[in-house]
């Protein structure tokens, strides 16, 4: 499996309402994405529109795969809300996307991915009985499990205390080695420690910031790490 | 506490009754007291349990066919556009005849037994069913059909796995109309034309002037109805809480 670079050029409008653009995104195949931008910014939008379910945002432009072939099925998405199937346990729900395409992953597969998340031995529960950041947890589950060279991810960490983020974004960098990662999120931390690059989306137009030398994922009390983190709020004050 | 909530209204009901024939000295043939009626009720009960029987096997099959024929309809309709847009105002034009004017004709195709009742129970619960379940299988939650669709799912196996079980409440608030409707088409059937159940033993009380053997039969009528509401009502509740538990 090679990833394919990503790249997103033109301009987004809802409505009639131009919302970001025109602009030129690229993110290099293989390699992990962070974009960061005001609330309302269009970041869940562009995740939506590499992912082919925009809805009721258009982009006059192209939004496709660096290699020419088409994205679709080459694509998992993790968005911004859970979407957890309540009727199901969490182990169905980890595997509902094998089941649409018509194949069963064993269930021992699931608990496994589960067991990772800290979420041992829960498989067989509904996700009524979760809370918000564990539900965050099986959304971020099943899309490892898709198994698909582009990631895109829509605040996937956003619930978690401090100890559980940085443990799961650890596991998460890891599963997700090698693949092309884009991945939204409002904490610059967060961007600092996790991205090769680091886009910054505000005022419609798209900017990139230098991350710290070393590789993901840092440190988050490392010298770099941490003046990476305040630059970026200092970009993100700006950018409000 | 569910019977003291009972108790009351069902008290008043009875008080105003029997106001009712001592304020208007109604002869017993036009309108029988209460207790006139708990008499009738209980000396011809074995006469009204074998009729309510009958109504209550109708109801049932008819509640069955109706819901399960809905069921189909609905899920075939989403699984085509091109027929729900053909079918659909169909549907709704087919509710505009008043199904009780079908009655003669469905006694004149299934015949005098169970049969006519139980398809003109079907008939007028069939609609509700199916447009309920429609109405609910066309507006899946937003994002559930985006998400199957990124991870590759077909249009058929969206719809089983994701469309159906998220319409399940818009199907089962169909069946819970269902429940009030059918006892209602039933004995429509039976009016038009019987030798068993309830309905048939209104009209024969009527014609006969047994004014109390009337009431009585509506009187269980009117509990056998309630009491299925009721039961769908807890069952559907239950369901519905058991799948998210
Ligand atoms: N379906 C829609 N109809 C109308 N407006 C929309 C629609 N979807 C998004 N928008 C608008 O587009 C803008 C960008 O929305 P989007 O969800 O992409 O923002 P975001 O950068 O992800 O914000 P946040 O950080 O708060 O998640 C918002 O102003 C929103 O109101
Ligand atoms: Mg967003």
């Amino acid at each position: 499996m090679t990833a394919p670079a990503l790249r997103l050029t033109g301009t987004a409008r809802v409505g009639g309402r131009v919302l970001f653009g025109p602009l030129d995104l690229a993110v290099p195949g293989g390699e992990w994405c962070c974009l960061l931008g005001p609330s309302g910014a269009g970041k869940s939008s562009l995740l939506h529109l590499l992912a082919g379910t925009s809805g009721a945002v258009t982009l006059d432009g192209s939004a496709r795969a660096g290699d020419g072939a088409p994205l679709a099925g080459r694509v998992a998405l993790m968005a911004q809300t859970d979407l957890l199937l309540p009727w199901l346990d969490l182990c169905d729900n980890i595997r509902i996307g094998a089941r649409l395409r018509g194949t069963r992953p064993s269930r021992a597969q699931a608990e496994a991915l589960l067991d990772r998340l800290g979420l041992a031995g829960m498989g067989a529960r509904k996700p009524g009985a979760l809370s918000g950041g564990q539900r965050q947890r099986v959304a971020l589950a099943r899309t490892l499990l898709e198994d698909r060279p582009v990631v895109l991810l829509d605040e996937p960490f956003s619930a978690l205390d401090v100890a559980t983020r940085l443990a799961v974004q650890d596991m998460a960098a890891h599963a997700l080695r090698g693949r092309t990662v884009l991945h939204v999120t409002h904490d610059p931390a967060e961007a600092a420690r996790l991205g090769d690059s680091i886009l910054l989306l505000a005022g419609g137009q798209i900017r990139a910031v230098a991350p710290p030398p070393d590789a993901p994922p840092r440190a988050p009390d490392a010298t770099a790490t941490l003046s990476a983190t305040g630059h970026l709020t200092r970009l993100l004050l700006e950018a409000a | 506490m569910t019977a003291l909530r009972l108790f009351l209204p069902v008290m008043l009901a009875l008080a105003l009754w029997q106001g009712a024939v001592t304020l208007l000295a109604m002869p017993p043939f036009i309108l029988p007291d209460p207790l006139r009626v708990a008499g009738t009720l209980w000396t011809s009960r074995a006469l009204l349990a074998d009729h309510a029987m009958v109504t209550l096997t109708e109801v049932l099959a008819g509640l069955a066919l109706g819901a399960g024929l809905g069921w189909i309809s609905a899920v075939g309709l989403a699984l085509s556009p091109g027929a729900a847009r053909l079918l659909r105002p169909l549907l709704v034009f087919s509710q505009a005849v008043p199904v009780f004017a079908l009655a003669p004709i469905l006694t004149l195709w299934f015949g005098y037994g169970i049969g006519s009742k139980i398809a003109m129970t079907l008939l007028i619960i069939y609609f509700p069913v199916t447009s309920a379940f429609f109405d609910a299988l066309m507006r899946p939650p937003a994002g559930w059909e985006a998400m199957a669709r990124v991870m590759g799912g077909s249009p058929a196996r969206i719809l089983w796995h994701i469309r159906i079980p998220a319409a399940l409440p818009g199907f089962l608030s169909g069946l819970r109309l269902a429940a009030v409707y059918a006892p209602i088409g039933a004995v429509l059937g039976e009016w038009v034309g019987a030798s068993r159940g309830l309905g048939y033993l209104m009209l024969l009380a009527n014609g006969r002037a047994k004014t109390d053997l009337m009431f009585a039969a509506l009187l269980v009528l009117a509990v056998l109805t309630l009491a299925l509401h009721r039961a769908v009502d807890r069952g559907c509740l239950a369901l519905e809480a058991r799948r998210l538990r």
